[in-house]
Formats: structure tokens, sequence, C-alpha cells
């Protein structure tokens, strides 16, 4: 599904991402850990195609075709998604509208016709018992005034609403207390299959309870200096980062 | 004795001058001499030549010029007279509703075009307003007593003759809106057009009123537009103007509002179009508990230049005021918004509220906003804020990593800017209008309904 090869980026001028390799399949669940700092949000947002990220040498491969020079819409077409860690508030935009517009914008690319209205309102309401929305919500300006769990509820609706092939889940728990962080750990649960792919970016294990990963990588120092499987995960919650990059310096 | 002050003129400026002057006395001549603005005219004609055309020295006019636009040799009577068929002008009125309508072609009354009425409340012509006996008492206590002495209104009150005139006499709701249309043909290879509206809504009546500008040529024109709206008590004016002229087009637009207690007026203003635009829109509250609320979007590109000029009169106490443009400035396309308000030491308790924000999409555009508060009273609530920004770079990756293409994050973003202005729109006709136009400009086709 993905294959990033030895990917290094910067952003004015200053070196994050240093050499990586991943490999993501199709049915996969990866988790990307490490310390603060280490370039984990910047290799979800380059991968995403956020423009101020200048990538300097390696490639991204989506499903065999190199998506380097793709804007960031044309990524999303073609089945990328991106749950940000800082949701951006617009006023003015329902995220209804916001919706409606995404949905049918990603139709056309395809070259099918706007999804009916009644069958887009079905998909609204199936997709938001999902992740337990009030409807109400969804009239309300996009992200404005919205909690951190209701913020992240509504990217993992919006991944819903989409089907993404590769889903990249940036800190989606954090800001998210137990209850939110199990409603939206089950939607994306709900959302998997063995056709589509999740990258989970976290600092914590906690996450990774519910959305059980069969791959952990560590990022640090712009590489991924560790892999291995969720018994990794457990190790890193109780000894912390300092072990690996003790390993990393030696 | 006065001074004379003397001002430097162009060239253009005093020859246009002139042919102004031969075209008053011209214009007195063709016209009853005994009628009651006989006077008022001459007075005002006497004060434009004074003060003259405005120059960028006066501090109103400081980031506004008129001389690319007073150079053209405007014919300020029209030699003769076109006919436009609805079907070919259809587009430039809120057709899909049902409404009152007061049609100018290149200055002269379209009956053909127009749907006026005399039943229970008068939407008719100027030009018999001021000539019919039973209009006089309307006329001497409405005409000209809210429009400044200023330049540019004095020489439009110099040549009034022709205009919208609506009456509507107490307790009335009117149903359908009024439209007041002025279409110039290009018969005239540049054109001055002054056109002069009176509305007076008396006590507890209701009104909504559409006004456009509309050039059919690439021929110069230049409007000199005056309004003079009256509100009486509990008197409800919604008054919206579309502007959306071609790039050949001009609007000086003056209108100034007289309010009585408890009264709501509100004007709202979509400037998208035209040469150049200056909006002198000035609101006088002479009562308690009125509310006026002036909000506009502006959104223009190329060389297009747009000034609002606004003022806010807080005279008597216990009233509101409501202010709020957008503006979004591409190419090398000029902003001016200039907001007054002044609270009267009497006008205790007054709440004034005036916002201006701006995005420029790119450095050769530029805004110059500038809030004037006056505040004599000490028991008031006045805000007032501006902002200049870009478009939010963020908030573009946001919705374009959800798969919305550039061009259409940017028209959403724009859409969400304005939108708060378009909320408080009660014609539903006229928010699909401007949401087309803004698409329109946009370039975009979604169907936004914000």
């Amino acid at each position: 599904m993905l294959k990033i090869d030895n990917l290094h980026a910067s952003v004015e001028d200053k070196a994050i991402l240093r050499g990586i390799n991943l490999e993501v399949k199709a049915g996969e669940v990866h988790a990307i850990m490490g310390p603060n700092g280490s370039g984990k949000s910047t290799l979800a947002s380059v991968i995403a195609g956020k423009e101020e990220y200048e990538v300097q040498d390696g490639e991204i491969i989506l499903e065999g075709e190199n998506i380097d020079e793709l804007a960031a819409e044309e990524r999303a077409h073609k089945g990328i998604f991106l749950s940000f860690q800082y949701p951006v508030e617009i006023p003015g935009v329902s995220v209804t509208n916001f919706m409606k517009t995404a949905i049918n914008e990603t139709r056309k690319a395809r070259g099918l016709e706007d999804m009916p209205a009644k069958d887009m309102l079905k998909m609204i309401r199936e997709k938001s018992e999902l992740l337990e929305i009030d409807r109400k919500f969804l009239s309300r300006s996009l992200n404005e005034g919205f909690s951190g769990g209701e913020k992240k509820r509504n990217e993992i609706f919006q991944m819903a609403m989409l089907e993404p092939k590769l889903a990249i889940l940036d800190e989606t728990d954090s800001g998210l207390d137990i209850d939110a962080l199990r409603i939206v750990a089950n939607g994306v649960n709900k959302l998997k299959s063995k056709d589509n792919a999740v990258v989970v970016i976290t600092h914590y294990q906690r996450l990774l309870d519910y959305i059980v990963p069969d791959y952990v990588h560590v990022l640090y120092n712009g590489r991924i200096v560790k892999s291995g499987t969720k018994e990794l995960a457990k190790e890193l919650e109780e000894k912390g980062y300092d072990w690996i990059k003790e390993e990393v310096n030696a | 004795m006065k001074p004379k002050i003397t001002k430097l003129e162009t060239f253009q400026e005093m020859e246009l001058k002139d042919k102004l002057a031969s075209s008053f006395l011209a214009f007195e001549n063709q016209i009853d001499i005994d009628s009651y603005v006989h006077d008022i005219r001459s007075e005002a004609f006497k004060t434009f030549e004074d003060k003259g055309f405005p120059s960028k020295k006066e501090e109103a006019w400081k980031y506004t010029s008129l001389n690319s636009i007073l150079k053209e040799d405007y014919s300020v009577f029209p030699k003769q007279e076109n006919a436009l068929t609805y079907p070919d002008v259809k587009k430039y009125f809120i057709h899909e509703i049902d409404s009152y309508k007061i049609v100018f072609i290149d200055g002269k009354y379209s009956s053909h075009l127009s749907q006026t009425t005399h039943e229970g409340i008068d939407v008719c012509l100027m030009s018999s307003a001021l000539n019919k006996p039973k209009y006089r008492l309307i006329i001497e206590n409405y005409f000209n007593k809210a429009a400044t002495n200023d330049s540019l209104p004095s020489l439009n009150t110099a040549f009034s003759n022709e205009g919208a005139y609506i009456h509507i006499p107490k307790n009335k709701l009117v149903e359908k809106p009024i439209q007041i249309i002025h279409f110039s043909t290009g018969s005239e290879a540049a054109q001055l057009l002054q056109p002069r509206n009176l509305i007076v809504v008396d006590e507890n009546s209701h009104v909504q009123i559409i006004e456009r500008h509309q050039s059919l040529t690439d021929n110069p024109v230049l409007t000199n537009s005056v309004t003079e709206i009256f509100g009486r008590k509990r008197a409800i004016v919604d008054y919206y103007k579309i502007q959306n002229d071609n790039l050949n087009a001009s609007l000086i637009d003056n209108t100034f509002i007289d309010q009585k207690q408890n009264s709501h007026i509100s004007v709202h203003t979509f400037s998208f179009g035209g040469k150049l635009t200056r909006n002198n829109l000035n609101f006088y509250q002479n009562g308690e508990r009125i509310d006026s609320t002036l909000k506009g979007i502006t959104i223009i590109g190329d060389k297009q230049h747009v000034d609002h000029s606004t003022l806010v009169h807080h005279i008597e106490p216990n009233c509101e005021s409501h202010q709020d443009y957008k503006g979004i400035f591409g190419d090398k396309a000029t902003g001016v918004f200039n907001g007054k308000v002044v609270v009267e030491k009497e006008a205790q308790r007054t709440n004034a509220f005036q916002a201006n924000n701006n995005i420029l999409l790119n450095d050769k555009a530029t805004i110059n906003t500038k809030p004037q508060l006056e505040i004599f009273a000490d028991d008031v609530k006045c805000s007032h804020g501006c902002t200049i920004g870009q478009l939010d770079e963020s908030a573009m990756f946001y919705l374009r990593s959800r798969g919305i293409p550039e061009k259409e994050a940017k028209a959403l973003l724009m859409y969400a800017f304005a939108n708060n202005v378009l909320e408080s729109v009660k014609i539903p006709e006229i928010k699909q209008r401007i949401n087309k136009i803004i698409a329109n400009k946009l370039g975009v086709n979604i169907g936004f309904d914000l």
C-alpha cells in the first residue's frame, strides 16, 4: 500500500526527516512512537502533502505510484487521510457543508457524479452514529469552539465519511478522556478492513490497547531506529525512550 | 467676508466644471422656474462651484482620487433614448421574486421595464413628485433635508430631477421588495448620471429595497447618486445595494438616512464590480432606541477601487449601531474603509460596534482602514476593530487534505470569511444571488449554501 524509501525532508532548511524507510501493507496497523521533536508529525504532514516541507531525497510510493509531486488534494483523492493533531477551526463553514464539498470534490476527481443528497444524508447519519456525534453538532462551524474530544471525534467522523485507503492518525489520543478515547478507537476499528491500512502516531501505549498495532516503530532524530511488535510499545511505556537514545548514540 | 478658498484644479476638472455650469443653465431654463426646488438647486450649484470636486488633500478623500474618472468628456443629458427589452436585462433583476420595479435607462424612466404603484403606497418617479402638487408637502418636508452640502451631493442636488420616489404611509407592511435599477447603454461616449432618490417610511411601516447600477457598455459611466431615506417612529427599512458593474463604470453613492425613535434601518452593500466605487453612507439618529445596521462585503481584483466611508451620528440616548464590513482584495485592487462614529453628549447608553476585516490575496493589493470615534458621552459601549490578513495557510492545508482543491478551498475560506454579513440578509434570493456572483468571481462552481 505505502512504501517510504530513504525519505529526507526539511522545513526552512532545517532537516527533520533523515532517511525514513517504512512499508505498510493493506490490512495492517502500524504505530509510530517516539520522543517529542523526533519528526513524527512531520512524517504525517509530508505524507499528506503539506507544502511547507521540502522533500530533499527519497520517495513516497502509494500503491506503486510515486506521489511526491502530488498536491495535498490529489493525495486525498488517491485515498490518503490525515487525522490532524490540531484540527483547524474554520468559522462560517458547517461540518455538513464541509463534508459535502470534500466528498463531491473527491468524487469529481475520480470521475464520479455528485453523491445524491439522500445518500449523503444517510451516510452522514450512519457515520455520526458510529462516532456518537449529536446531529446538532453537524450544523456547527467546523471545529469552532469544539472541545478537544469533539475535535478528534470529528476527525474520525471525516475519516469514516471519506473512507480512505491509508489513514494516518496524528496523536488522535491527545486531549481525550477515557470515554472519548474508546469511542474514537472503536470508530477506527470498525473502519478497518483488509483493504485499508492505518498508521497511528502516538506518545502513549494507552491508545494501542484499543487500536492494536501489527508493528510498532520508534522514530528518533528523523529516523526509524527500532521496529517491533506491540510488545515494543509496552516496553517503551515502562522504560521510556532513554534506553533507545543510548542504543542509537552508542 | 468669507475668504474664497482657492485650490489647484486639473485642467480636466476645470473643463468638466465649465461644462456642468453651462449644462446647469440649460437645465434651469427647461424646467419650471417656480418650482420649490428651484432655489435649492441654484444654491446647491453655487456650493458645488465654490467647493469643486473633492481632492486627495481633503481628509475624507485622502485615499480615493477622482482624477482618473474626471478626465472623461461626460455628457450630462443623454441625446437619444435607448430601449431595452426585459429578456436582455432580466439577469440584473432579482427576478425570482415578485417586486415593484423602478427602472431607468441612461437616466430616463423606462415605463416598459418598471412596475410602479399608487395603491396605498407611492412607488414612482422623482420627476413627477417634484412637479405634482399632491406630493408638494412631502417634498417640502423631506427633499434635501438629510443630504449634506458637500460638493458631490450638492452637484447631484443641482441637477436633481429624476430617480425613485417612495412614500410608505404609516402602518404598511410592503410585502413586495422594491427594485431600483439604473442601466446605461453607451448611447454617449461617456455619460454622467445623477439619480436622486427620496424614500419616506412613516410610522410602523416596513419596506425592503434593492438598488443596482448596471452599465451595459464599455463606454465610461460616472454615477453620482444621492439617496435620502427617512424612517419615522418604529419604521423598518432593509436596503440592499448590489454593486457589480463593469470595469469602466464608476459610482459615487451618497446615502443619507434620518431615523426617528425605535426605527430599525439596515443597509447591506455588496461591492464586487466597477472601476471606482465610493460609498458615502451616513446615518443620523434623531430619536431614542434606534437601531442602525451597516454591513458590507467587498471582493475586488484587477485595479478596482472601493471606498466605504461611513458615518453614524448618535444624537439621542439608548441607541445602537452595528457595522461589519469584510473585504477581499486581489491583484492591484485598493480598498478604503473610513468609519466614523460620533456619540453626542446627550447620547448616553449608546452601543456602537464597528468591525472591518480584510484579506489581501497578494502583495500588490492594498487596504486603508481607519476607524474614527468621537465620543462625548460617558456612559457608552463602543468597540471597533480592524484586521488585515492573508488566507490562513493551515486552514488551506486542512481543506486540501480532505480533497478540496486549492481554488475551491480558497473560495470556501472566502465564503466563510464573508458569511456573517450574509446571515443578516432577509431576502433568501438576494443571498443566493450574492453567492452566485461570488462563485463566478472566484471561478468556482460549488454549491455552498452558507
